[in-house]
């Protein structure tokens, strides 16, 4: 073995093109307001370098250079910090560990793991910690697929270790490096340790890639393939692809962290990457306790064993709040590029904008609409363009994708807010929970009318589910619009007024909404439902429109036909048992037919 | 829970202000303060105040006054630090006292050997370190306990409106608030800001009098008394709750009123420091203050104790959008809102349960915990009522003799609903009084309309009336 350190990410540049030597400068704080500090005698620091203000050290960034001015954002409470307190500057902009370990782990914004925050019995987050962000002791067992003599490039496989039940971690050659396989440690290893020697410089494991920067692939390739995501609304009416993203907007309560949640545990994503971002310490507690004893189906093993959880809850510091989303997306490509398809979740993106607001604000710049700095939409786009299906880099050829939900929560529930504004512009999908129909306890309370996919994913959905998928896709649509019509006349006249034509319009309407659209995250048996048990009770659904139809044809009186008992069991769907789809639809269209003819 | 690290703490001092304006001085030559750290303001005559510091920027420090600024003017003023960010005493020797808006005794009785300091503003609990909330609290009030249950460790705001009874439920829950089959008892510390003398003399008589003393702690902020003192209330509240739950092990239930009177000084100090305002001038960092706040509700693992919180505010104009109430729910764990319409009906608690929700209610009920009917049977009465108003509001079109019998069962049951299930008045009633209470409601409706509950559940409780509905 040798005894050079071993390079985690020797030569991945920290910019593009701007490798550097590091100086370390050290200066002192001449300014405070919350998570802003200022300091000076800092003149070879640059913009996003990582600093340590204070002799507590806390973890700062920088932020904005203004003369002889260093101006920072701290990821940690700034209390007690005084003026002429020491700065360090480190030379190295924010950056994220990335290796085997990640799975399973709940980690700050800045990707501190939260376990190693308070220890012996502490409570509270302690400050200035700056535990390594992938533990350093744990040994994984790396099994290579590399020999003495390979020529290798970035983006190549060395080897994989098995990190935990669902995912084989593969470990690629870090950008920038070009050469021949020197020698191979196979075995067990940590992540600083030597596993490969390429030109004769050793490899780790770990690699460590700037929070702020896109990581390389080959290719970007067209988004074809949807996220199924268990949820008939959305994967029936609005399906967002592999790749591509969608915003969850909605007032206080209308359920998008519910929303997110189910997303997390039901999506069929490899790698799930779910970010709390100022939102609620329970509800992450509530994932930490409830994911290690759901098994996904999928691979058999616990649904945190493919889950990473990043929490910088409302009540942590505001800057940490604004790198959180960076840290998950980083996360996130980092498997991308393993080849998996990573589902990112943010809740809730709103607060991550609110951070940008509450720097901005600090540093006087010229507010846009709302308060908001010029710069939102610079950012948000950013973050959205980070989404994408790939070619990865390297061989074995292999695609993988980065899929982005984002929770939006509107002041005041009005969507025409900056944030919400600014990302509909930039997702895919758009999936508008209503306030109304949170309060009728319609749920999910995805309003039908108002909420979009950009995604064509007919294509896929009639080849892999069946090819009557996208006409009665297309049927579904037009009767809930009619039905909506409809209702806003019933609204104002009772349904009296309508014709008995239009009144099995609204019938069917009825149980598309309340029998079809309608799931419960709280049902154990419905709160996910695959794409093939969707187009049975949507094939039902639809002879059920038809059985009435011709009843009415027959001279039936509208009142029998659509009180009639039988129409009750559409609601029962959702209780059908697994394994007997497929009759039970046979058995229950037969009834609707049999019954609506005996009328 | 040392914030200055290895240095040394100094009381000395003397500075010169260098501008008043509103609530706030800027201080010149304050060398060795640190941010968000306390200060002391001399003025030669009257009382010392307490100030903290908002911004330091070279030798110039932005203090804000907690006891106003009346009086400070730009010479014999002399400002100290003490080096340290504003504390608190913690302990039961607080119990059964009142103390004003920064926890000082205000009632003449002697200081209060405190078992401890705190800083106010606490720290993050680590979300690993949180236990979810699922203990049922029986308040005995229907309405809540039926539909929008209460949980140990949670945060659920009370919106009410102006002249609303919102205090007067927020102090019987208070008092009646029980663990089913678990006597440790309730620890009430009651933050009130901006109240009239008239209500601090009400929570005085509901928390200060009888058994209840021995277990709770009035802090009063008057409607006249500083207002920036009300940025300390609710944190010294908090950091007593905090003590006695997590450390303690007591369940403490903290119930804050007016949130409104405290977001008002959010804002004061705001537009003092000249600040951009947001939506209605509150500050954009309102939803960061505030929960600061509401997050420090919760239970920890392996601890016995509960910080649960009640807060009240007050939605100006009535409207839920208005941002106070619309932060607050976007950081609490559902909402109980109260209704101008059923308060002039004479229902109490007036309480509009379509809008309410409480959203650790599932974790909180069902077998083992309540009844295995609870959820079925919310979410029925839930259903009905629902359905009773909006034929309500069809019958202001159509009129009632348009209306199909199948409704008017409905409009008769959303009647009977708020007479009796919401408009209890006082008397307190268990949770099988309430479940019962809601099973004979539902007695006019057959079986076939009660979708919400199970067959078993209908089999067990559902007795249909053999009246019509109608005749109800
Ligand atoms: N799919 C669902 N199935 C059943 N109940 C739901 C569903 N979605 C939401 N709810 C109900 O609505 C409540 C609020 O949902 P949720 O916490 O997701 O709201 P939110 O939009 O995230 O609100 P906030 O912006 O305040 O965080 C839940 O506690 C639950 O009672
Ligand atoms: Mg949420």
């Amino acid at each position: 073995m040798t005894t050079t350190r071993p390079r985690t990410e020797p030569v991945e540049p920290r910019r593009p093109g701007q490798a550097r030597q590091v100086t370390t400068d050290s200066g002192r704080v001449v300014r405070i307001s919350g998570p802003v500090v200022s300091a000076t005698d800092l003149p070879h620091t640059r913009l996003f370098d990582v600093v340590r203000v204070g002799i507590e050290q806390l973890l700062g960034e920088v932020i904005k250079l203004d003369g002889d001015l260093v101006v920072m954002q701290v990821f940690e409470d700034t209390t007690g910090l005084q003026v002429g307190d020491p700065v360090v500057a480190t030379g190295e902009p924010l950056y994220a560990e990335l290796g085997p370990g990640l799975l399973g782990g709940i980690l700050d914004g800045t990707q501190r793991p939260l376990t190693n925050l308070s220890t012996d019995g502490n409570l509270y987050i302690a400050r200035g910690a700056d535990p390594p962000r992938l533990d350093r002791d744990q040994r994984w067992d790396f099994r290579p697929v590399v020999e003495v003599g390979d020529r290798v490039g970035p983006g190549d496989l060395l080897g994989s270790v098995p990190e935990g039940r669902a995912v084989e971690h593969r470990i690629l050659v870090p950008t920038g490096i070009t050469g021949v396989v020197t020698a191979v440690h196979p075995g067990p290893a940590t992540v600083v340790d030597p596993v490969v020697d390429i030109d004769g410089h050793p490899v780790a494991m770990m690699r460590r890639w700037p929070l702020r920067l896109a990581r390389p692939v080959a290719n970007r390739l067209p988004l074809t393939v949807p996220l199924i995501t268990g949820q008939r609304v959305l994967d029936l009416l609005f399906p967002v692809a592999r790749g591509g993203s969608a915003i969850i907007p909605g007032g206080f309560g209308t359920g998008k962290t519910v929303l997110e949640q189910a997303l997390a545990k039901f999506s069929n994503a490899d790698v799930v990457v779910y970010v709390g971002c100022g939102e609620r310490g329970n509800e992450l507690t509530e994932v930490l306790e409830e994911f290690p004893g759901v098994t996904d189906p999928r691979t058999g093993a616990p649904l945190m064993e493919r889950t990473v959880l990043i929490a910088n809850t409302s009540n942590m510091p505001v800057a940490a709040r604004e790198a959180s989303i960076y840290s998950g997306i980083t996360i996130a490509e980092y498997y991308r590029d393993q080849g998996y398809d990573v589902a990112m979740m943010a809740d809730s993106t709103s607060r991550w904008g609110e951070a940008l607001r509450e720097v901005s604000s600090r540093l006087e710049e010229m507010p846009a609409e709302d308060g908001y700095p010029a710069y939102l939409a610079t950012r948000l786009a950013g973050f959205y363009e980070r989404a994408g299906a790939v070619q990865c880099l390297g061989t074995p050829e292999r695609t993988g994708s980065v899929t982005i939900v984002g929770a939006v929560s509107p002041a005041g529930g009005d969507f025409s807010e900056p944030i919400t504004q600014n990302s509909l512009r930039l997702a895919g999908c758009f999936w508008a929970l209503d306030t109304a129909l949170s309060r009728q306890r319609h749920f999910p309370a995805v309003n039908w009318l108002r909420s979009f996919s950009q995604y064509g994913l007919d294509a896929w959905f009639d080849r892999e589910i069946g090819p009557d998928w996208s006409p009665l896709r297309r049927w579904a649509a037009a009767a809930l619009q009619d039905e909506g019509a409809l209702q806003e006349v019933v609204s104002l006249l009772g349904v009296e007024a309508l014709a008995a034509e239009q009144r099995i319009t609204l019938r069917i309407g009825q149980a598309l909404r309340e029998d079809l659209l309608q799931q419960s995250s709280f049902d154990d048996l419905d709160a996910s439902c695959p794409p093939q048990r969707l187009l049975a009770m949507l094939r039902v659904v639809h002879e059920a429109g038809a059985a009435m139809r011709s009843a009415l044809q027959q001279g039936v009186a509208i009142t029998d036909i659509t009180a009639a008992s039988v129409l009750a069991e559409l609601g029962r769907m959702r209780r059908w048992p697994p394994d007997d789809i497929d009759d039970s639809a046979i058995h229950l269209t037969r009834r609707i037919a049999e019954e609506m003819s005996s009328l | 829970m040392t914030t200055t690290g290895a240095r040394v703490p100094f009381t000395v001092g003397h500075r010169t202000v260098t501008r008043v304006a509103g609530p706030l001085i800027i201080v010149d030559g304050m060398d060795g303060v640190g941010y968000g750290e306390l200060v002391e303001i001399e003025t030669g005559d009257g009382p010392v105040r307490e100030g903290q510091v908002l911004e330091l920027d070279r030798s110039l420090a932005v203090v804000q006054v907690f006891g106003g600024t009346a009086g400070i003017g730009r010479r014999e003023t002399s400002v100290l630090t003490r080096g340290r960010a504003a504390r608190t005493g913690v302990g039961t020797d607080y119990f059964g006292r009142v103390l004003d808006g920064a926890g000082r005794p205000r009632d003449n009785g002697p200081q209060p050997v405190p078992d401890d300091y705190r800083h106010v503003n606490g720290l993050p609990l680590n979300p690993i370190t949180r236990a979810h909330p699922d203990q049922f609290i029986e308040t005995g009030v229907s309405a809540i306990d039926g539909l929008t249950t209460l949980v140990r460790g949670q945060k659920l705001p009370i919106f009410s409106g102006a002249g609303l009874p919102a205090n007067s439920l927020a102090a019987r829950i208070a008092a009646q608030a029980r663990v089913p089959g678990d006597d440790g008892e309730v620890v009430v510390i009651f933050a009130a800001m901006g109240v009239t003398r008239r209500e601090a003399e009400f929570f005085r008589t509901e928390f200060l009098t009888g058994g209840a003393a021995a277990r709770s702690v009035l802090l009063l902020n008057l409607a006249d008394d500083p207002t920036i003192e009300r940025l300390l209330t609710p944190r010294v509240a908090l950091t007593m709750a905090e003590y006695l739950a997590f450390e303690q092990h007591r369940h403490v239930l903290v119930v804050m009123t007016d949130m409104t009177a405290y977001c008002e000084a959010l804002r004061e100090i705001s537009a003092a420091r000249e600040e951009m305002p947001g939506r209605r001038g509150y500050p954009g960092y309102m939803y960061t203050d505030l929960a600061s706040l509401y997050e420090r509700a919760g239970r920890v693992r392996g601890g016995a104790g509960s910080l649960t919180q009640l807060m009240i505010l007050t939605m100006p104009d009535d409207d839920i959008t208005h941002p106070i109430p619309d932060l607050t729910g976007y950081i609490t764990e559902g909402q109980i809102v109260l209704s101008r319409e059923l308060d002039r009906q004479g229902i109490q608690p007036p309480i509009d349960v379509l809008p309410s929700l409480s959203r650790l209610m599932n974790a909180g009920i069902g077998v083992g915990k309540t009844r295995d009917d609870h959820r079925g049977l919310a979410d029925q009465l839930y259903a009905c009522y629902a359905r009773g108003r909006e034929v309500r509001r069809l019958m202001s079109i159509v009129g009632e003799s348009g209306l199909p019998t199948e409704d008017r069962c409905y409009l008769a049951f959303a009647a009977a609903f708020e007479r009796t299930y919401l408009g209890q008045g006082p008397a307190r009633r268990t949770l099988t009084e309430t479940l019962d209470v809601g099973w004979q409601l539902l007695a006019p409706f057959p079986a076939a309309e009660l979708k919400r509950v199970s067959a078993e559940q209908l089999a067990h409780y559902h007795h249909e009336a053999s009246v019509t509905a109608t005749d109800a």
